[in-house]
């Protein structure tokens, strides 16, 4: 790496930012943070149930009207304001900041339990291998292998978790040490490709089973009075919001980390219709299978249960696989696939932590991940590990997802487009940097229509929660795991807020000056008449091409 | 499979993947601006930034 000579920034220098290599690295994490367990386990049951191959309606609108808005606001204000959510949010207003560390502060609860399921998921990978599972892949499941007690607090470890789990840990903690270009870019370089590869095989294989035409049908017939349902167009709205990776500051952290003179829309489509495209994958692999299941059994597709969740993973996959004439080798291709989409999926989750702890507290990336990952490790042992992980899993996962990330989008859209009046000038930026344009549409679609839809999604489940309780799950368990886990979350985002910067992060001129032909001399923040700025002629391609 | 499940699949499949298709092509077609603003050039250097002490 050309290292030396580079003291072009002046005396005040600070370090430069991590970045990307290109844009290929840059779409290729973005992908691999998108495409998660939700597209293999979530959309093929979602669509199923919410109007099969009619689904492709609200399932489009949502994309094109909320999804692929949002994902572009996330990329220009990370981009903008190059900074980990907290730092981006700081430098739009001083007291937005605690809504980045309520961001931080979600990721780091999904991880401490997404690192669970992609622990069980490289178990099952394993078992496979000699169908440890048996005839009963359910009571394997909840009683072999995780042990499940009732709802409560056990320090009853089960070492069949508790060894993956900390290797997971091991693995995420020495990728994120390696920094952005190096640890993330490079993991994921390696396993998006593997798992594209290791699905299609997956997805190929599955079309040649007996009776997954009837898999398929039962997918893709359309049930077009669905429409009509407003709860199918949540469904959709939601299925979309969930499996991008927006508002809870996965793309602004890694947007913040592209060059300054980096194109953002066009490689945002890309990444968005990549992430659709592996859904569209799952679904016809997943019901192509089920199909299978439904022959054997002699019954309807429609009479199958376990469609969906963990429980379409590791239960009835696994009955699956079993049933199956080379079942092994499809097994550790399922198996194998779903840790490889989690794992991409957990280090952007992490970097969101990592990259906020690094700029408030001037923590070198090796310090972050292994003082962070030490903690997340132990917090996640301890509550996921023992016979009660996958009860605190499920609760935890519900009020993170359903309320915090809605809640954080909702925020988002609120407080930097209507109270901070912040939407010309990140649809300028956008618009600057990138090839392809958006209309003041874009500023209609994030602030109007993105919060009601997501407002009245955040409400209706606070609502839910409230009056039925959860999974019949105790009172008093919900409280503790469920709106704890949110109280825990706004307390320690406040709390981070309020700490002192190692150093101010308020020092900063956003590129390109806003509105435009003013304060031209902040544009020349790193001299253009010199030092590295010369020596790159603008708008090059060969950065790209690495 | 029924007709209309047929057509669904290839719908998807089209308008999907297809969408994808159009999103890479439209992005190696001109994989960047070339009428930026002056000015935005950071200081890059792949990875691992130098130490501070190094000026």
């Amino acid at each position: 790496m050309a290292t030396t000579g580079t003291a072009g920034t002046g005396p005040t220098t600070q370090k430069p930012r991590e970045e990307w290599t290109g844009q290929v690295g840059f779409i290729i994490a973005a992908i691999g943070s998108a495409v998660g367990l939700g597209n293999i386990w979530r959309f093929p049951g979602v669509a199923y149930e919410n109007g099969g191959g009619a689904f492709l309606v609200p399932y489009l609108v949502a994309l094109l009207t909320a999804g692929i808005p949002i994902l572009f606001l996330d990329y220009a204000i990370g981009h903008r304001f190059r900074g980990s959510a907290p730092t981006a949010f700081r430098r739009i207003r001083t007291w937005l900041e605690s809504l980045g560390w309520f961001q931080v502060m979600i990721c780091f609860v999904i991880a401490l339990y997404y690192t669970a399921v992609i622990a069980w998921a490289v178990s099952f990978f394993v078992f496979s291998f000699d169908l440890r599972w048996g005839d009963d892949p359910a009571g394997f499941f909840t009683g072999d292998y995780l042990q499940l007690a009732d709802p409560g607090v056990s320090l009853e470890f089960v070492p069949s978790v508790l060894v993956p789990l900390v290797a997971v840990w091991v693995v995420t903690i020495a990728v994120l040490a390696a920094g952005v270009a190096r640890g993330v870019q490079r993991a994921n370089m390696v396993f998006l490709p593997l798992l594209v590869v290791a699905f299609l095989v997956l997805v190929v294989r599955s079309l040649f089973l007996e009776g997954a035409a009837e898999g398929l049908n039962a997918l893709f017939t359309p049930d077009w009075a669905a429409l009509g349902d407003a709860n199918v167009w949540i469904a959709a709205y939601s299925q979309i919001f969930f499996s991008l990776s927006i508002a809870f500051g996965i793309m602004i952290t890694y947007a913040s980390y592209r060059k300054r003179r980096a194109n953002l829309t066009t490689p945002g489509l890309v990444v968005a219709f990549s992430n659709s495209s592996f859904e569209i994958l799952a679904g016809i692999g997943v019901f192509a299978t089920l199909g299978f299941l439904a022959h054997e059994q002699g019954v309807g597709v429609g009479e199958l249960e376990g469609i969906s969740g963990p429980i379409l993973s590791f239960v009835t996959f696994p009955a699956i696989v079993s049933q199956m004439p080379g079942g092994p080798f499809f097994g550790a291709l399922f198996f194998g696939s779903l840790a490889m989409a989690g794992f991409t999926s957990l280090l952007s989750i992490l970097q969101v932590v990592s990259a906020g702890f690094q700029e408030k507290f001037g923590w070198s990336p090796r310090q972050a991940s292994v003082r962070l990952g030490v903690v997340s490790a132990v917090i996640s042992v301890a509550l996921f590990s023992t016979t009660t992980g996958l009860i605190a899993l499920d609760t935890a996962d519900q009020w993170a997802n359903n309320i915090g990330i809605v809640a954080s989008a909702v925020l988002m859209s609120v407080l930097v487009l209507w109270v901070l009046r912040r939407g010309p000038e990140l649809r300028y930026h956008l618009n600057t940097v990138s090839t392809f344009r958006l209309g003041a549409w874009w500023q209609v679609l994030v602030a109007v229509l993105a919060p009601l839809v997501l407002g009245y999604m955040l409400v209706s489940r606070v609502v839910t929660l409230l009056v039925d309780g959860y999974e019949g799950y105790p009172g008093w368990y919900l409280a503790l795991v469920g709106w704890g886990t949110v109280a825990f979350v706004v307390v320690a985002a406040l709390v981070l807020a309020a700490m002192r910067w190692r150093r101010s992060p308020d020092d900063f001129v956003p590129w390109p000056p806003f509105p435009p032909g003013e304060a031209v001399q902040g544009a020349g923040r790193t001299p253009s008449a010199g030092g590295s700025a010369a020596r790159r002629p603008a708008g090059t391609a060969g950065e790209e091409a690495r | 499979m029924s007709t209309a499940a047929v057509i669904l699949l290839v719908l998807s499949i089209v308008v999907v993947w297809g969408g994808l298709l159009a999103a890479i092509l439209r992005l190696r077609a001109r994989p960047e601006r070339t009428d930026l603003p002056s000015g935005g050039e950071d200081d890059h250097r792949e990875d691992v930034a130098p130490v501070e002490r190094d000026t």
